[in-house]
């Protein structure tokens, strides 16, 4: 199904923060966009979805922004396909926390409909929020939950 | 005209026509009017055998833009009519061809006409044939010996209809045609040993489709981040790469064959089909041999192309459309390529400049796998061309915890980095061309130092995520002036193996502290000095003494350098910077959080170790106690005592005090409201020196200074007197230390009351003691002083004044209408002593108004009468003004007296002349009884005197009881 299914941390908005900065020099934050979690169905090829899932990002922040700024339900939080590449699709989805998920399926496979892809997001995003509940996660850490990955691995092996 | 002859005949076979253009240099008459010229047309017609319609004038004239612009429609209606012909004609032999055995000839067919019409510019039935085409293309069956042929054809069909597609403003079908035309030929790559040629005429659609659509951007039309022509430039160029990967594992250079199978390639008569088989339709080669020769021909020219220099200039473009799409992260990947590219066209160092400029982004969001990689591949640049001062920095990179490479790689890697500083030439980067290779050693054995030339390298940290971190640490946020600072200098390596680095220097916003902090470990060996494990946090103290010019300043660690290596040799100085500014921040932040550290052992957690890079120094702590004594309240203007003492609690003497007292706050208030000397001014000498605040300094002392001052208030309320203390002390901070000389500065005040010491009222009455609101001339009248001491303590009145104006005395003369004087009282406190200047206290009258009265009358009456004894009264009225007035005078009957005397009477006064009236009464009645009223009546004035009268005169007279006889 999934080639390759991504978590990326949120995004902080860094001018919030300044004025803590000056009063702390080393008060430091989650920032931006960087992988909590990332698998492929390839190993060997998982640089080439780094990059993949990385370059979606620049979709990501568009389709955010002009979310934020156009609608006033926040609540969509698919983003729908981010773009084509010749042989993967990347499909984007974004918690309200602003923690991103990113979604590769091959061209190929014609089987997934978009109602596929937002039901594996869904898992996906109730995975993420079982993790997350544990006290014992640190928030910004990689994720290491043995649940989260078993969901991972099925999304990536069914059919 | 012969010319005219010359050209049709060579164009016969053609279907042609001829039109001819005169070109005339006068200008024509009125159509009709020349008739000769006419006659002249005709003939030439005729002898051209041209058509009337076919000959043009072109007067060379001032207005030839009119005549051509009817020349270029004459010309088009024609070209028009031909190529509709044509088109119709190609169009007719439709009904010679059928499906099965004129499959390809249809092709062909509609290319025609869809060709014909484009010309004629009709881009709809153009579009519509090339589509049938391309469909009919789609229905051949394809093998390895045609899929060339049939791929080119496409190749065209497609680019026409995208083409046209985009002029007519429909994207979206040239965007879907172009995916379908993908889709349909991805497979189908042919014969296996030439698969490079389909990746090169995938590379090609892409690229041109890209241009298309770039094209037709430039005429308005609006990209998407999602749909640029950045996309398809991006695919051709991984088609490319696809190409040079796929050439690099097929081809191989041969010796040239004796008979070229390509010699024909440059003139073939069909696109796409193979230079030693033209025409050639069957399904089987026919000459396996040639067709082996061809293979290998084609295998040999492609292995002569540059691909990179295909790929590069793909890159680029598609890099300028993502950065125009806002597409950051895009363009970074794409420059990634691009610098691998640059890496596979052995361009070492741009390669390594390409991929200098992206590491930093991937450092900042984080993605250490994509940053590993990108540093690995730099690493191989930067071996290759010698950079060495990019060689350490990646090293410092790729050995530390923050980049995801296996630990094997790390240790080579720490490996490589220690020979480079010890003056050695590095092991070659695994993976690189081996002839690079050779040329690299050569050239890192040129790079060795000579004594005479030692290299230093200085590399910022904020910049990278090295092995090595390092936070500096002051123990607190404030200090004072008199105590130590101390600094912790933490430093942590995670790489592999320990390192020894041989110097450590901390500089400081103020310079002076720079010199003590500075470890220099040339001769400690073993675990000391600079020697660092892996993974265990390593802290270097450094105690630092204020210095008197940074109090009250920001103390701040600008940087911190650390050296590996000799000065003598190779020296990298690892600098960390700039933690006080803001830019730090931005810096410094990848190098949080993204990664838990590793090692549970270490005592210290790194992540939780806060930089504090600053420090604020504080003045010292004063000493000394200040005291101000006195008793309030204080009283208004007198010298009011406050006593200041001040006693110096400091181990040594303290130097240069100064002492500050004074009013604080107060400019508004009026000059000389409030005023303070230091001592007490002789009694009549009163003013001298005024200030509002006194200064005195004392050279040194340890002992305590007791001083009184006076302060002199002129106003009630409460006023604040500050006393200022700043001394400078010499402070042992250390015990072996140099002493330090602090200043300190300490303050304290105290809030005097001030009251009135006591209240004065004053009231005006008559002799009858009534009050009175107006005095009346040359009447007397009484002033009465009420003073009530208001103040807590007892105060002496030395002596009290009563300063008249000169209207009033005993008896003036000149009356004015207004009254004025003061009463002046000189006092001081009781408690004080007699040479202690009194206080003057003036207060001045309300002014009362004095009234003048045209008469007096003067009373002549005994002191008392007794009953039954007559009383002789007499009255004396003068008059005062110098007019002669005339008096009415009636006296009312009264129960307690007869009397003999004018009842009624009338006179006259002459000016200041007077009359005596005279009475004899004779009491009825003893007691104080009342005298018979006396009514003053002057008819000359409008106002009534009565009443003003009967104040002159008494009103009661005291009666005695008749005295009894003794004996009687």
């Amino acid at each position: 199904m999934a080639v390759c299914v991504a978590v990326i941390g949120k995004e902080v908005n860094f001018l919030g923060y300044l004025a803590v900065f000056f009063l702390f020099d080393e008060i430091l934050f989650l920032l931006q966009n960087y992988p909590l979690y990332l698998r492929t169905v390839s190993p060997e090829e998982e640089l080439k979805f780094h990059y993949t899932v990385h370059t979606s990002l620049d979709v990501v922040e568009e389709k955010v922004s002009s979310l934020t700024k156009s609608s006033n339900d926040p609540r969509e939080l698919y983003l729908g396909l981010l773009y084509p590449t010749e042989d993967y699709k990347v499909y984007g989805y974004v918690t309200n926390s602003k923690i991103k998920f990113v979604v590769v399926v091959e061209s190929a496979n014609t089987a997934l409909r978009d109602n596929e892809i937002r039901t594996m997001f869904r898992k996906l995003h109730v995975a993420y929020t079982d993790m997350f509940c544990n006290p014992f996660y640190n928030p910004g850490e990689n994720i290491t939950s043995r649940n989260f990955e078993r969901t991972v691995f099925e999304m990536m092996k069914k059919d | 005209m012969i010319c005219c002859v010359l050209s049709r005949s060579s164009l016969q076979d053609q279907n042609t026509k001829v039109a001819v253009v005169l070109i005339q240099k006068n200008a024509p008459l009125p159509p009709g009017d020349d008739l000769q010229a006419l006659e002249r047309a005709a003939t030439l017609c005729s002898a051209c055998d041209l058509s009337a319609k076919s000959l043009f004038v072109l007067p060379h004239t001032d207005h030839l833009i009119g005549y051509t612009i009817r020349l270029e429609n004459a010309f088009y209606d024609l070209a028009q009519s031909y190529y509709h012909g044509e088109c119709r004609r190609v169009k007719a032999h439709k009904e010679f061809l059928n499906k099965g055995t004129h499959q390809l000839l249809l092709v062909r067919h509609q290319f025609k006409v869809a060709f014909f019409n484009e010309l004629r510019q009709d881009p709809h039935s153009a579009v519509k044939h090339y589509r049938q085409a391309y469909s009919l293309l789609g229905e051949l069956k394809t093998s390895d010996i045609n899929v060339l042929e049939i791929k080119i054809v496409a190749g065209f069909v497609n680019y026409k209809i995208c083409r046209l597609s985009f002029q007519a403003s429909a994207p979206l079908d040239a965007i879907s045609q172009f995916r379908k035309h993908v889709d349909l030929f991805k497979e189908k790559v042919g014969c296996p040993d030439l698969a490079f040629e389909h990746s090169a005429w995938l590379s090609k659609q892409f690229s041109l489709f890209g241009e298309l659509f770039d094209e037709a951007i430039r005429n308005g039309l609006t990209a998407l981040q999602t749909q640029h022509p950045g996309f398809y430039y991006q695919q051709a160029a991984n088609n490319a790469i696809v190409r040079r990967q796929l050439c690099q594992g097929l081809c191989h250079t041969t010796t040239p064959l004796s008979m070229n199978p390509l010699e024909n390639a440059g003139n073939l008569d069909f696109f796409g089909q193979r230079p030693w088989r033209q025409g050639f339709q069957g399904a089987e080669p026919p000459d396996a041999g040639i067709e082996h020769a061809g293979i290998i021909a084609l295998q040999a020219q492609e292995i002569q192309v540059d691909h990179s220099w295909i790929i590069i200039p793909l890159l680029s473009s598609a890099v300028a459309q993502f950065k125009k799409y806002k597409s950051p992260r895009m363009k970074r990947y794409l420059m990634v390529q691009m610098g691998e590219e640059y890496y596979h066209a052995r361009d070492f160092s741009k390669a390594l400049m390409l991929l200098g400029r992206v590491t930093w982004d991937y450092r900042r969001e984080k993605w250490w796998s994509l940053l590993t990689s990108v540093l690995i591949t730099s690493l191989r640049c930067a071996y290759l061309v010698g950079d060495m001062q990019e060689y350490i920095t990646l090293s410092l990179e790729l050995m530390g915890r923050y980049v995801e490479n296996s630990p094997e790689e790390k240790t080579r890697c720490q490996t490589n980095l220690i020979q480079v500083m010890s003056n050695e030439c590095p092991e070659p980067e695994p993976g690189c061309d081996f002839d690079a290779v050779e040329e690299a050693k050569e050239l890192w054995k040129t790079l060795k130092v000579t004594p005479q030339t030692p290299q230093v390298f200085t590399i910022q940290m904020e910049q990278i995520a090295p092995f090595i971190e390092c936070k500096a640490v002051f123990d607190s946020f404030t200090t004072t002036a008199d105590s130590t600072i101390l600094l912790q200098i933490y430093l942590r390596v995670t790489c592999p193996f320990p390192i020894r680095f041989c110097k450590i220097a901390v500089f400081f916003s103020n310079q002076f502290y720079n010199q003590q902090c500075v470890v220099e470990t040339g001769l400690i060996q073993g675990e000391g000095g600079l020697y660092l494990l892996p993974a265990k946090t390593k802290v270097i103290p450094f105690q630092l003494v204020p210095q008197p010019e940074d109090v009250g300043k920001l103390l701040q660690v600008t940087s911190v350098a650390l050296e590996l290596g000799s000065r003598e040799s190779r020296c990298a100085v690892l600098v960390w910077s700039g933690w006080g500014g803001e830019t730090a921040i931005v810096n410094n932040y990848f190098v949080n959080y993204g990664l838990k550290s590793a090692s549970k052992e270490d005592q210290i957690d790194w992540d939780d170790l806060k930089i504090v890079s600053k420090i604020k120094i504080e003045p010292r702590k004063p000493q000394i106690d200040i005291k101000l004594k006195h008793e309030p309240p204080a009283l208004v203007n007198e010298f009011y005592e406050l006593q200041l003492v001040v006693e110096s609690l400091e181990d040594t003497p303290v130097k240069d005090l100064r002492v500050w007292l004074g009013f604080q706050d107060e400019h508004e208030s009026a000059e000389n409201a409030a005023l303070i000397y230091s001592e007490v001014p002789a009694a009549h000498q009163a003013v001298g020196q005024t200030k509002s605040f006194i200064e005195f300094t004392v050279k040194e002392t340890n002992q305590k200074i007791e001083r009184s001052y006076f302060v002199k208030c002129s106003q009630v309320g409460s006023r604040t007197v500050t006393a200022k203390i700043t001394y400078s002390v010499d402070v042992q901070v250390e015990p072996n230390s140099p002493p330090v000389t602090c200043t300190c500065v300490k303050e304290d005040s105290v809030v005097i009351e001030i009251v009135m010491p006591f209240e004065i009222s004053l009231s005006l009455t008559n002799l009858k003691l009534e009050r009175l609101d107006q005095v009346f001339e040359e009447e007397p009248f009484l002033l009465l002083a009420g003073i009530k001491c208001t103040s807590p303590w007892p105060v002496t009145m030395v002596t009290t004044t009563l300063n008249m104006s000169p209207e009033v005395g005993i008896v003036g003369e000149e009356m004015g209408s207004q009254l004025q004087g003061s009463l002046c009282s000189r006092w001081r406190r009781t408690s004080a002593a007699d040479e202690f200047p009194v206080v003057i206290t003036e207060l001045t009258f309300p002014s009362v108004t004095v009234e003048s009265v045209p008469f007096a009358i003067q009373t002549d009456l005994p002191a008392y009468g007794c009953v039954q004894t007559p009383l002789s009264v007499s009255y004396l009225v003068r008059n005062r003004t110098l007019q002669v007035q005339e008096v009415e005078v009636t006296v009312e009957p009264s129960d307690a007296f007869m009397y003999a005397g004018h009842k009624q009477i009338q006179f006259r006064l002459l000016p200041t002349g007077d009359h005596r009236l005279k009475f004899s009464l004779y009491p009825l009645c003893a007691g104080f009884v009342t005298l018979p009223k006396l009514h003053f009546n002057l008819p000359r004035f409008q106002v009534s005197w009565d009443e003003h009268a009967q104040k002159m005169v008494p009103s009661n007279v005291f009666i005695k009881p008749r005295g009894r006889e003794l004996g009687s």
